[in-house]
Order: structure tokens, then sequence, then C-alpha cells
């Protein structure tokens, strides 16, 4: 690439043309060895992600017959806890009062659950993922009566969302549907 | 080691090279093994006014290599495995032969490795050793510093204990804060939905492969420094020969000795407190279903957990609109207080080097050493605890600011306004000078 330009010899007979190939020849080389050593990095990075057994291993089937009004109950999923609340009347009257109060993440209480009495949630705090206190009575439940997460103070309501504290989101919400009246499938 | 280059010497009675002398020949010539080392450890021509500041590099190369050697057999009893990990490791301290000393020796040398090397950078820092032309000996260090944190943030997951698990989780987690592709990032780092077996096994193979990666490093790093030597306590270079002194004997020596006393204290605390510097809770079994009531990380990780739980939401004044929130701006500001250490040759561009000859950078070193320390306290400690138990108002978390802004005044304001317009001592004609004239005065 480097060369200076010389007239025409014996060896390169088309003299400045051959440069422009030779050019060429280098950029397509250089070209397709970087993305074939992309498409090689691909697998070895892929494989650092969920594996199919992991991903299998996503759905869990609970019964929730055994679960009273304003019980909170904790089961494993993927690893992390899931928090199921069968939330007391006034409790679901108290989160959806509170619907219109100001928040870092407006969220109205009808679209975080399927039936108000149950709420599901995933209990890991979305700050940097500590699990919150409240599932146990005699545990803190934080100023707003939800959960309240003691790494650095997240304070939840009745509907899990953030109200005070470093929490940039609720407490989010798994996929879940309800198989019959008293079978909870998360995942 | 003698010169293989140089006349045979009479290593045997009879005037002919020895066999040794004919094996280190042989050898040389085919690959200057022996010339190089002669060249770069023995004869390597240092400042002669080297202190024991001077000492701490060739400490942490033999801590990283006792790291090195324990953990290979600690890695023989070891099982990455999220049922068996913690249960290997009990059964390393009480079965496996000297395993307790093993692994008090492993656990503690990663703690005497980061105390080591932040004397080191301290050293650097003070003596203006990063300046023009040892910049980029500077950035390789700031690269091993790099490299050792992730190490020993792995290894300390390995054991899978309340800590260990949390640890992993609060500091994974962090990586959520980047905008739109956090999540898949931390799915990435995890290999699944949560810290769980593909963490633990991954981190084990990590935890294996970076102090290799730190060993190549160390090697770029005493490569730059070969090249234009120590700097040393007075800053200036070296004039004549007259400034210099072979390594060997006089740093070797020197070099030995710091050691000796080094691992008196190391081995003290490795017998006498080895969980002094741990944290209990890591003896408890790891479960993902149980927050411990605080979280804190290894106390060398202390002052960027501080800063990191510092930031405040960054919002317009009396708007109440939130440009960045606090995750966010606490991530960067934590990468961004090790990241800005590249940056140091430019903040500082004053030519003096040693801050024996500017007077007020020498106040202002020692009031960011007393800062970081204070950062390390106030990442041991929750938040909204009161400093002063008299003084309810005044908590960790105002602490925690006070002191990470001083800790990036110091060096996107003081540096450069002290490179402009400090007024500077004289600086000596050369390194030998001082001691000439002190002799002179003392009439010898
Ligand atoms: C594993 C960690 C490290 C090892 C084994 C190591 C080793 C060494 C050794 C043996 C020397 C020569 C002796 C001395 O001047 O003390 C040296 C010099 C130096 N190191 Fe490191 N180092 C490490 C980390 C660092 C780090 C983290 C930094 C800075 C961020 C750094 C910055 C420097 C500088 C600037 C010099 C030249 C010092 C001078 O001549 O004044 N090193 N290192
Ligand atoms: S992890 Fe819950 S508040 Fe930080």
């Amino acid at each position: 690439m480097s060369q200076t330009t010389e007239g025409p010899t014996p060896q390169d007979p088309a003299g400045d043309d051959s440069q422009t190939r030779r050019d060429f020849l280098t950029l397509a080389t250089v070209t397709v060895g970087v993305a074939g050593a992309g498409l090689a990095v691909w697998p070895l990075v892929d494989s650092m992600n969920p594996a199919a057994d992991t991903l299998a291993l996503s759905s869990i089937e609970l019964d929730i017959k055994p679960i009273q009004p304003g019980q909170r109950v904790t089961v494993k999923w993927r690893g992390k806890p899931v928090f199921i609340d069968r939330r007391t009347p006034e409790r679901i009257k108290k989160a959806r009062a509170d619907d219109g109060a100001k928040m870092p993440d407006p969220q109205a209480d009808k679209d975080r659950v399927k039936k108000a009495e149950w709420l599901v949630l995933i209990g890991i705090c979305p700050h940097l993922g500590c699990v919150p206190l409240g599932q146990k009575s005699g545990q803190p439940r934080g100023e707003f009566g939800g959960w309240y997460c003691p790494c650095h103070g997240s304070h939840y309501d009745f509907s899990g969302r953030i109200r005070k504290g470093p929490s940039p989101k609720n407490l989010q919400v798994p996929e879940y549907k309800f198989l019959n009246e008293t079978t909870l499938l998360i995942g | 080691m003698t010169a293989p280059s140089e006349p045979p010497q009479a290593s045997s009675t009879d005037g002919k090279p020895g066999i040794i002398e004919q094996a280190k020949d042989w050898i040389d010539y085919r690959m200057p093994i022996f010339t190089f080392m002669e060249h770069e450890l023995n004869e390597y021509p240092t400042p002669k006014n080297l202190n024991y500041w001077w000492n701490f590099g060739s400490l942490a190369g033999i801590v990283l290599v006792i790291l090195i050697v324990t953990g290979i057999v600690l890695a023989m009893n070891y099982t990455p495995h999220v049922d068996h990990a913690f249960d290997s490791v009990e059964r390393i301290m009480r079965d496996v032969n000297y395993g307790w000393l093993i692994r008090y020796v492993h656990m503690n040398g990663a703690s005497m490795f980061f105390l080591v090397v932040y004397i080191h950078i301290f050293r650097g820092l003070y003596f203006g050793s990063f300046k023009p032309p040892r910049e980029l000996l500077w950035w390789l260090g700031i690269v091993i510093l790099l490299l050792m944190m992730m190490t020993a943030f792995m290894g300390y997951v390995l054991p899978w204990g309340q800590m260990s698990f949390w640890g992993a989780t609060v500091i994974t987690n962090l990586f959520s804060a980047i905008p739109w592709i956090g999540d898949a990032i931390v799915t990435w780092l995890w290999g699944g939905f949560a810290v769980d077996n593909p963490t633990l096994q991954r981190f084990y193979s990590l935890h294996y492969l970076l102090p290799f990666v730190i060993v190549g490093v160390i090697f770029l790093h005493l490569w730059a420094l070969h090249v234009h030597g120590s700097n040393n306590p007075l800053g200036i270079d070296r004039e004549s020969a007259k400034d210099s002194i072979p390594f060997h004997p006089y740093y070797t020596i020197k070099d030995l000795f710091g050691l000796g006393v080094f691992l008196i204290f190391f081995m003290g605390i490795v017998f006498f407190a080895p969980n002094a510097l741990g944290e209990p809770e890591n003896y408890l079994p790891a479960n993902p279903l149980q927050t411990p009531a605080e979280i804190v990380p290894e106390w060398y990780l202390l002052p960027y957990y501080a800063i990191l739980r510092s930031v405040p939401d960054i919002a317009i004044p009396f708007t109440g609109i939130v440009l960045m929130k606090a995750k966010l701006a606490g991530v960067i500001a934590m990468f961004g207080s090790i990241l800005i250490l590249f940056a140091l040759p430019w903040l500082d561009f004053s030519p003096v080097r040693s801050a024996r000859f500017r007077p007020i950078t020498k106040q202002l070193f020692w009031v960011f050493v007393v800062v970081c320390i204070v950062l390390g306290k106030v990442g041991a400690n929750p938040p909204n605890l009161a400093v002063f138990s008299g003084i309810e108002g005044f908590k960790y978390i105002h602490l925690g600011q006070i002191a990470t802004t001083y800790y990036f005044a110091y060096f996107l304001v003081l540096m450069p306004l002290l490179a402009k317009f400090e007024p500077t001592r004289p600086l000596p004609q050369s390194i030998s000078e001082p001691v000439l004239r002190d002799r002179d005065e003392s009439g010898e």
C-alpha cells in the first residue's frame, strides 16, 4: 500500500492502476477478515447468554388456594423471589386512590394486576437488586405500607410502585396467568 | 549473574569456563535471555536517591506471585457450583492439609495487593511519576488497577456466601443503568435471570484467567518503565552517570529488606487476625431470597461504593426536571473516579514533578489522601446514619457528598489551577547536587 508511484515495470505493467487494484485487494481482504472475525466471535459472546435449559426452567405453577386475604407469599422463579400478595379490599382501595399521586414511574394500579385481589411482583428492587422487606409480618414496609428496600431506602406502595428513594422503577410484574381459580402460572 | 558476552571467567580452576558458564553461553547465543536479564535486573541504572516509597512496585509483583501460587492450589480443591462451592471452601478450611493457611494467605493477599498498589499509586501522584515521559507507564498501571478490581470482585463471589451473592447482584445490576441495552447486558453477564450457577462458573473461569492478563500488562508496565527509568523523589531527570547506581545489589537488597518487613506485617494478619478485613456475613451460605441487612464490599472497594451512593438525581435547579437519574449518575461517577486518572498527565501539566517543590500541591495531596480514607469510611456505613452521634442532621450521605466533591475537584479544578499558578521552589541542578552540597556544608 505504501508503495510510491513508479512507472510501469515488467512485474507491474499497469503502473499506477495496479496500485488501486492492490489497494482494493487489501481493503477487500481486511473487510472479509474483520467480518469473518466478527462472525466467529458471535457464538462465543452468545454462549454467555442464558442457555436453553436455563430458559426452559422459566415457568412455575402455583396453588394459591391456601393464601389468605392480607397474606403475602414468596416463591422462587428463575432464581429470583416472586412476591404474591393477596390484597385486602382496603389495600386495593388505597392503591387505587394513589393512582394520581406524583411518583417517579407513574402507572395505574389496574394496569399492574390481572385480578385486583392478586398482586404478583418480582421481589427484586429495580435499584440495585436487593430483596425488599415486607413479605413477613413484622418486617418494615416503608412509608407507603407496601415494601421497603433496606439497601438504599426505597419505599414501595400497596401496588408495588416506587414512591420514595433511589429506585427509578416500580417493582416489576412478571408474566403470569391464572390457569383456573386456584392455580397461577408464572412465566 | 555474570555477563555471558564477557570473556569467559575463571569459574573453574584450570581457567576454562565451567560447564554452567558454557551452558549459559550456549543458550544466550541462541536467545539472549541472560544478556537481557543482566541488562534489566543487574546493571540496570537506577536513580541513586530512591526512598522507601519506591519499594511498593516490587512488593506488588511479589504479592501477585503469592496470589497466583495460592490460587492454583486452592483451585485443586474448589468446586464451582452453587450447590458445592460454599461446602468445598469449608472443606478446604477444615479438611485439606494446610488448606486454612492457603486460603487465608490468598484472601488476605488480595487485601495486601490493593494496599501495596494504592500506596504505589499515591507515590506516583505525590512525586509526579505520571508526567512526561511516563504517561504510558501510568496508563498501564491504571489498566492493571482495573483488572485487579475485576479479578478481586469475581474472586470474592467464589465462596458463594451471602456477601458473595449479594455483592455480585448489586455490582452486576449497576450495568442495568446503561440506557436501553442495560437489561440485556445484565442478563448476558448473568447467563440467566439472576446471579446463579452460570454466573458462578464464568466468574471462576475469568478469575483464573485475569491474573495472567495482569502479568502480561505488568510486563508492558515494566518495559515502559525501563525505557526512561524510574522517577525519583526530586522528580528531576538524571544528568550524568553520577546520578545512577546499578539496580543490583543496591536496590535488590533494599527491595529484599522491604519485603521482609512487609511479610512480617502480612503474616501477622494471616496468623493473628485472618478475618479482620472480611465480612462475617460471608460465612453464611448464599440465599437468593434474603438480602443481608447491609451489603458492603471489601474495604478496598469502599471508596468507590461511597461515590456511587453519594450522587443524587441530577436536576435543573428549581424546575424539578431530572436530567439524569441518581442510579446512572452514580455509576458514571464511580467509573469516572478511576477513569479520570487517565487524564492526569494533562490535568496537572506543571513541569515540576515532585510535590517537594510544590508547597500547596503537597498539602492538597495529603487532604486528598484523607478524603479517600473518609470515602472508605462512608462506604462502610449506611447513608442515613448520623456521622457523630450528637448531631442528627449530618449523615454519612452528606459526608460522602462533600468527600466526592473534593475528590473530583482535586483533579478537575485544583490540579489545573495549581499547575498554572502555584509558585514552585527552585529545583536542584542534579540528583547529586543536594547531597554534595550537604557534604560541603557539614565540612566533610
Ligand atoms: C499489579 C500491580 C503493579 C505492579 C506489580 C507494579 C510494578 C511496578 C514496579 C516493579 C515498578 C518499579 C518500581 C517502583 O517504581 O516502585 C513500577 C513503577 C511504576 N508504576 Fe507500577 N505496578 C503495579 C500497579 C501500578 C498502578 C495501578 C499504577 C498507577 C495507576 C502504577 C504506576 C506506576 C508508575 C507511574 C511507575 C513509575 C514510578 C516511578 O518510576 O516513579 N503501577 N510498577
Ligand atoms: S437496591 Fe433497593 S434501594 Fe438500592
